[in-house]
């Protein structure tokens, strides 16, 4: 077992999964070491955020093996578990829980215990306070930390989010088009960003901005068709002919 | 740890709120009991108790509205919940009446004398105590909805589904009961009540104790209510409510969350319906009928979903309104209310309350807002004002 298994904190093998089907990842394998910083590109309808829903245990994958952390056998786990065993997950549409305040979206997202009872009788202690604070600041939402996410625009809420990510102190993070509709300089502000995040933890970001991956200056996965089609440096991927006929060339 | 909690959810509405019920619970007895009739403050028993009775309703739309204002799960079923507690407490009263029935029989009530039983069924042991009723008031709907919630709520039955099963729920129950073969009395339901905890249910003072005892309870359930809702626990349930994924990816687990509360609302539905019995002196099939959950999510609706007071201001003006109704025009009194909330819906989507509290927002709002950022802001707050209880997050 051990030794088909390289030293990884997420390891897919041969993984498919098929809707009415349709197969949305064909025999998709991949690893990420732990701490790694990484870009996944593809056309639209690639499976890329199908590839995300089988990590998350959102959908279960028909065949194939997804492992954190080694030996942890994500495809029996539920959602919540999940999160809990540290893995975040921003989504392509940016959802934030719009009828709370900034500040309540950090501290519902903070990292501690999820029970009813827990919840029920937690009182927001001065340390939890602080790591709020903190991370507004990271995020650059000190301001607005009374508002409503509702009231935010539509980058804040990509970075709220961010922050929300941040607070659940994942161990890997996996985001979704984290630059869609965002301005340049808020591009390249969230690109800056998660090169900070990613020091700290495994990243894995999928977008479709090439100035954005160029600014990330990470190892690339290109999918297509539910598969991996090139990796490598972002150099590299972007000369392989078959990525350029599938992606770039389109 | 438990002050704490409940410290926590004394806003300044909710304590004005549970002041004014307090209040009520002790004046409105002594203006009844201690006034003497001819004197233009004394209030005549029949009121007091209509009253009373309003007042258990409220309870029940309180109840709803910890469901379908903070989890969005909008029940079709809670008079369900409310004629369990009631009919539990109907077989404790039944039991008080003794040999006083109309067949004499001091083992038997009556409706069983009449289908020929020979001894009561095993499920009507207990009644005679009061406290197992008491215990029963709360455990019956809330085992229901414990079972119902853990299957419907694991295998993610959301939305209008869901509303269907709650209805489908009650109407199960309606058909069930007005069976005679269940033991509940069939078609006529248990009445003829004569005696609670040892007093006439029908006297003077009875009926006073009963008001107050519906107005206390009102306001404990609102205490608990408001505590749960601005604990953490009530953050992450307008949290599933407005964007369910994200939670479970932040790790919460929903169910478990929706089926808690669910089941506190079903108690407190339960007690609802425990203290309206003793006020109208009957309880039959009728309270299960789908109609009458309709007409709790139209209180709810028209008094302000997700704001905990509204549903108690909407419970108590729409059925006085119906009592004067019903006595001048009976026949137009449910088109009166279909009315209502249609005309609640198009022009009041946030019911009374939850529009007086954006009223005053929007006002505070434009007085600080100089800024063009500020004005923005405000723009883009209207398209959020649909989602209601903003407005508690908001304080
Ligand atoms: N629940 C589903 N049911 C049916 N088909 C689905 C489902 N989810 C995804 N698909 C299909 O699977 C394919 C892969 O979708 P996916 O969303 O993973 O693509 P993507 O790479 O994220 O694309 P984009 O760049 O547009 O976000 C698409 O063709 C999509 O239509
Ligand atoms: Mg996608």
């Amino acid at each position: 077992m051990s030794e088909i298994k390289p030293k990884s904190l997420l390891y897919l093998d041969n993984v498919s999964v098929s809707f009415d089907g349709f197969k949305a990842l064909n025999a998709l394998s991949f690893v990420i070491a732990p701490g790694e910083l990484r870009a996944i590109i593809g056309p639209n309808g690639a499976g890329k955020t199908t590839m995300m829903d089988v990590i998350t245990g959102k959908t279960r994958p028909d065949e194939g093996a997804v492992f954190f952390e080694d030996n942890i056998d994500l495809t029996t786990r539920d959602e919540a578990d999940i999160a809990r065993l540290g893995i975040g997950r921003k989504f392509q549409k940016p959802t934030v829980f719009e009828s709370h305040t900034v500040w309540d979206n950090i501290e519902l997202a903070l990292n501690r215990k999820r029970g009813t009872f827990a919840t029920l009788f937690y009182n927001l202690s001065k340390g939890d306070s602080a790591r709020i604070e903190e991370i507004l600041e990271t995020v650059r939402l000190t301001a607005r930390k009374d508002e409503l996410a509702a009231n935010l625009s539509h980058g804040q809420k990509q970075w709220l989010e961010i922050g929300m990510l941040l607070a659940q102190e994942p161990k890997l993070l996996l985001v979704d088009e984290p630059v869609a509709g965002m301005t340049d300089a808020e591009t390249a502000d969230t690109a800056i960003l998660l090169r900070e995040i990613a020091k700290t933890r495994a990243v894995v970001v999928v977008e479709h901005d090439m100035g954005f991956i160029r600014d990330l200056g990470v190892r690339v996965t290109c999918l297509a068709e539910g598969s991996v089609l090139a990796e490598g440096s972002l150099e590299f991927v972007s000369n392989d002919p078959r990525v350029i006929e599938n992606y770039l060339g389109r | 740890m438990i002050s704490a909690f409940i410290l926590k959810s004394l806003d300044r509405n909710i304590s004005v709120c549970i002041a004014v019920l307090a209040a009520v619970a002790f004046i409105v007895p002594a203006l009844n009991l201690l006034v003497s009739t001819e004197s233009i403050f004394h209030i005549p028993t029949y009121a007091v108790s209509l009253f009373g009775k309003y007042l258990t309703y409220a309870l029940l739309a309180l109840a709803l509205d910890l469901v379908w204002g903070f989890c969005g799960i909008l029940s079709l079923g809670h008079a369900a919940f409310f004629a369990l507690g009631g009919y539990a407490m109907g077989m404790y009263l039944v039991r008080q009446i003794g040999s006083r029935g109309v067949y004499g029989n001091p083992l038997l009530p009556d409706f069983m004398v009449f289908l020929n039983w020979k001894e009561m069924p095993w499920y009507w042991y207990g009644f005679d105590h009061f406290w197992f009723a008491a215990l029963m008031i709360l455990a019956i709907p809330g085992l229901l909805a414990f079972v119902f919630g853990w299957l419907a709520f694991r295998s993610r039955v959301t939305g209008v589904y869901l509303s269907i099963i709650t209805q489908a729920m009650t109407y199960a129950l309606l058909l069930a009961f007005f069976r005679n073969e269940m033991g509940f009395g069939g078609n006529n339901g248990l009445t003829d009540f004569k005696d609670l905890l040892g007093f006439n249910i029908q006297s003077q003072g009875m009926r006073a104790s009963l008001f107050a005892a519906s107005a206390i309870a009102l306001a404990i359930a609102l205490l608990i209510s408001s505590a749960i809702v601005r604990s953490k626990f009530g953050k992450v349930l307008v949290g599933l409510r407005d964007a369910e994924s994200r939670t479970r990816f932040l790790g919460y687990r929903p169910e478990n969350y929706k089926l808690v509360t669910f089941t506190i609302s079903a108690m407190m539905a339960g007690i609802a319906g425990a203290l309206y019995v003793p006020q109208v002196g009957i309880i039959n099939p009728g309270e299960f009928a789908p109609a009458n959950s309709i007409e709790v999510v139209i209180w709810t609706a028209v008094g302000g979903r997700g704001t905990l007071i509204g549903p108690i201001i909407g419970a108590t003006l729409v059925n006085f309104g119906k009592s004067i109704f019903t006595a001048q025009f009976p026949e137009i009194w449910l088109f009166a209310l279909g009315a209502l909330f249609v005309a609640t819906t198009l022009f009041l989507p946030k019911g009374i309350v939850g529009s007086f509290r954006q009223m005053s927002r929007s006002r505070t709002t434009r007085k600080r807002a100089d800024t063009p950022e500020h004005l923005q802001v405000d723009k883009v707050g209207d398209k959020g004002a649909n989602l209601p209880a903003e407005s508690l997050a908001a304080e």
